[in-house]
């Protein structure tokens, strides 16, 4: 066990799928000689060499359309998409051909892509280049969306995600990435698509992921102290979607936070609420739902910071379903 | 040649009786192009189409009776049925995938060349395309990745004058495709489409090109669409003495005049053609619609 930012764990991970697999290559636009916009990369040129990891242009269509072909010949190739809005880019390799390519084919050839991408607001890049876009591909059949929070998530999901047959989306936070935390650098023990439980308790359950998982937890802090003990749950993955782990806690608490960064509309909260209540869950309140603001991410730092759901927004959401019940 | 001739006239049959659901893209008029560039493959290559694909898969070996199977929705189909007309694929035979956004294939298939030059395989990927699909950013973007990377692929234009329904030169500022290849640093062959020899040995060429770790190349084979773009399209946009001297240009006649030299009986040919075509659509038909829980198979591995 050792402390790693979030970055220097998902450079850990990548460093040892490739060391352990030979069908491992990683590929995108500037990630070997520059190590990567983002330094997630650095080190892995050196240490692996310019067949595994490469430079590419800046294209990203043939990115991903390179990750697919060289996944049906049986690599696993995983590419770095350097901001997760330029996904948008090469929309129709995502969602048209690597997460279709499978069911068409009826199942001849597994398509064991991993694109890594750098999500999420809070550093001041604006509109183009801080969306949390995993919404995005919720409607997209035929692929895993991870979106790790911690550095060991980080480490142990991506690992995960590069030994998938499947096509696997890993949403990287950028606000993120200097977080500490310890890793353990083991094969990962379990299966993409179970969430975590980051605290215990019994009075409301509060879902997040990425950066508003940690403002769920000092929201939860906060209510603690005045007598509300909130469980907190971390999806990791937004397709599957764990909608087991939040019933189970819902039978206890009967009152639903869900905590999301990016606008409500379309988003995987209303797809969590739904699943939850057609699946029967008996709440005391209605459920909630703290969302970012319905605007592009604007620049200014106090314009982004009141986009971005805050700990009070959490706080005083989780109070309110309490209060009513 | 003739298989695939018979293949898509029964095809056509089937569409307009209404057993083909959504649509369906006929290749009558382009057979040489797709016979000629598969029969230069060997073993353990890579070969992807666009969704007017049906005579690239037949002609790297795909058994007609799953592919017919495939384009009326049978669970004997290539794909279960769920994948159909546009999608026809048999990766047993490499024929790796037949894609329906224009263009999208072409980095796919820089992906296939690229696992070949990394496994050291020393297959080629031989990548099939339209006219119309030279203006999309796919296509630039993997024709520049293809030879920054000196990949092992044959992209192979099939230039049939018409990008769905638009005719080439409102859409295209220059004659030749293959010139494009020049903003790659790419080789290129500009080529008679229509005749299967000269496809067979501009192919070759570029694959052994490939081979010998010498990078892409871009052929650009001038041919014809005999019928519209799709469905019932009857391609009334087109000049109709622009038909008729394609119509002459027929590939099919022109190889049965080349053999015929040779002594082959020609006639015989084309009737086992028929037959088996005939036959494999009487299979087809008579296999089984797909379970309904085939719909839930195959979304993830």
């Amino acid at each position: 066990m050792s402390e790693l930012t979030y970055r220097e764990a998902v450079r850990a991970a990548l460093a040892d799928e490739l060391e352990a697999d030979p069908r491992v290559v990683t590929f995108g636009e500037d990630i070997a000689a520059a190590g990567g916009a983002f330094k997630v990369t650095e080190g892995l040129l050196e240490q692996f060499g310019p067949r595994r990891v490469l430079d590419t242009p800046i294209s990203e269509q043939a990115i991903i359309g390179t990750a697919i072909g060289a996944s049906i010949k049986g690599l696993h190739p995983v590419v770095e998409l350097m901001f997760a809005d330029f996904a948008a880019v090469c929309f129709d390799q995502i969602a048209n051909q690597l997460a279709k390519y499978r069911y068409m084919t009826g199942g001849q050839v597994d398509v064991p892509v991993t694109i890594r991408m750098a999500n999420g607001a809070s550093l001041g890049f604006g509109a183009q280049h801080s969306q949390t876009v995993e919404s995005w591909f919720l409607n997209v059949t035929g692929l895993v969306l991870v979106a790790p929070s911690t550095p060991q998530d980080a480490y142990s999901l991506l690992r995960a995600s590069i030994q998938s047959p499947d096509p696997v989306l890993v949403f990287e936070h950028k606000g993120l990435y200097n977080a500490r935390g310890p890793v353990e650098r083991i094969a990962p023990a379990e299966p993409l698509g179970r969430a975590a439980i980051l605290r215990r308790g019994d009075d409301v359950t509060i879902v997040a992921t990425q950066l508003m998982a940690a403002r769920a937890l000092a929201a939860a802090d906060e209510l603690a102290a005045r007598g509300v003990e909130a469980e907190v749950i971390d999806l990791r993955t937004l397709a599957p979607m764990d909608v087991d782990t939040v019933l189970e806690s819902l039978g206890r608490t009967r009152s639903l936070v869900v905590v999301q960064e990016g606008p409500l509309a379309g988003g995987w909260a209303s797809t969590l609420v739904t699943r939850v209540v057609t699946a029967g869950a008996l709440l005391a309140a209605p459920p909630a739902v703290v969302a970012s603001q319905e605007t592009p991410v604007p620049y200014a730092t106090n314009l982004e910071t009141a986009w971005l759901p805050s700990v009070e927004r959490i706080v005083d959401a989780a109070s309110r379903p309490a209060e009513v019940a | 040649m003739w298989e695939i001739r018979a293949f898509e006239e029964a095809t056509q049959r089937l569409f307009t009786s209404g057993l083909v659901r959504g649509s369906t893209h006929l290749c009558q008029g382009q057979e040489a192009v797709v016979v000629g560039a598969c029969g230069a493959l060997r073993d353990g290559d890579s070969m992807l189409c666009t969704y007017r694909g049906h005579g690239a898969v037949l002609a790297m070996g795909a058994p007609a009776d799953r592919a017919f199977a495939e384009i009326i929705g049978k669970a004997g189909g290539l794909c279960g049925g769920k994948g159909g007309s546009m999608h026809l694929t048999d990766a047993s035979v490499g024929a790796l995938g037949s894609f329906a956004i224009v263009g999208a294939h072409l980095p796919i298939a820089l992906g296939t060349a690229f696992a070949s030059t990394y496994l050291e395989d020393g297959a080629v990927t031989l990548c099939f395309f339209g006219d119309g699909a030279a203006n999309i950013g796919a296509f630039h973007e993997a024709l520049n990745m293809a030879s920054i990377w000196k990949l092992p692929v044959i992209f192979v234009c099939e230039n049939n004058l018409y990008g769905e329904y638009t005719a080439k030169h409102l859409t295209t500022p220059i004659d030749r495709i293959a010139d494009r290849a020049d903003a790659y640093s790419m080789a290129k062959h500009c080529i008679d489409g229509n005749d299967i020899a000269v496809v067979h040995g501009a192919v070759a060429a570029a694959a052994e090109r490939g081979r010998a770790g010498q990078g892409p190349t871009l052929v650009e084979a001038l041919t014809y669409r005999h019928k519209g773009h799709s469905r019932t399209d009857p391609g009334k946009y087109r000049p109709k003495e622009e038909v008729e001297l394609w119509l002459g240009r027929d590939p099919i006649p022109r190889l049965a005049e080349q053999l015929r030299a040779r002594g082959v009986d020609v006639d015989a040919v084309e009737a086992e053609a028929r037959a088996a075509i005939a036959e494999a659509l009487e299979r087809a038909t008579s296999w089984d619609d797909p379970p309904h829980d085939a719909m839930f198979e195959d979304v993830m591995a």
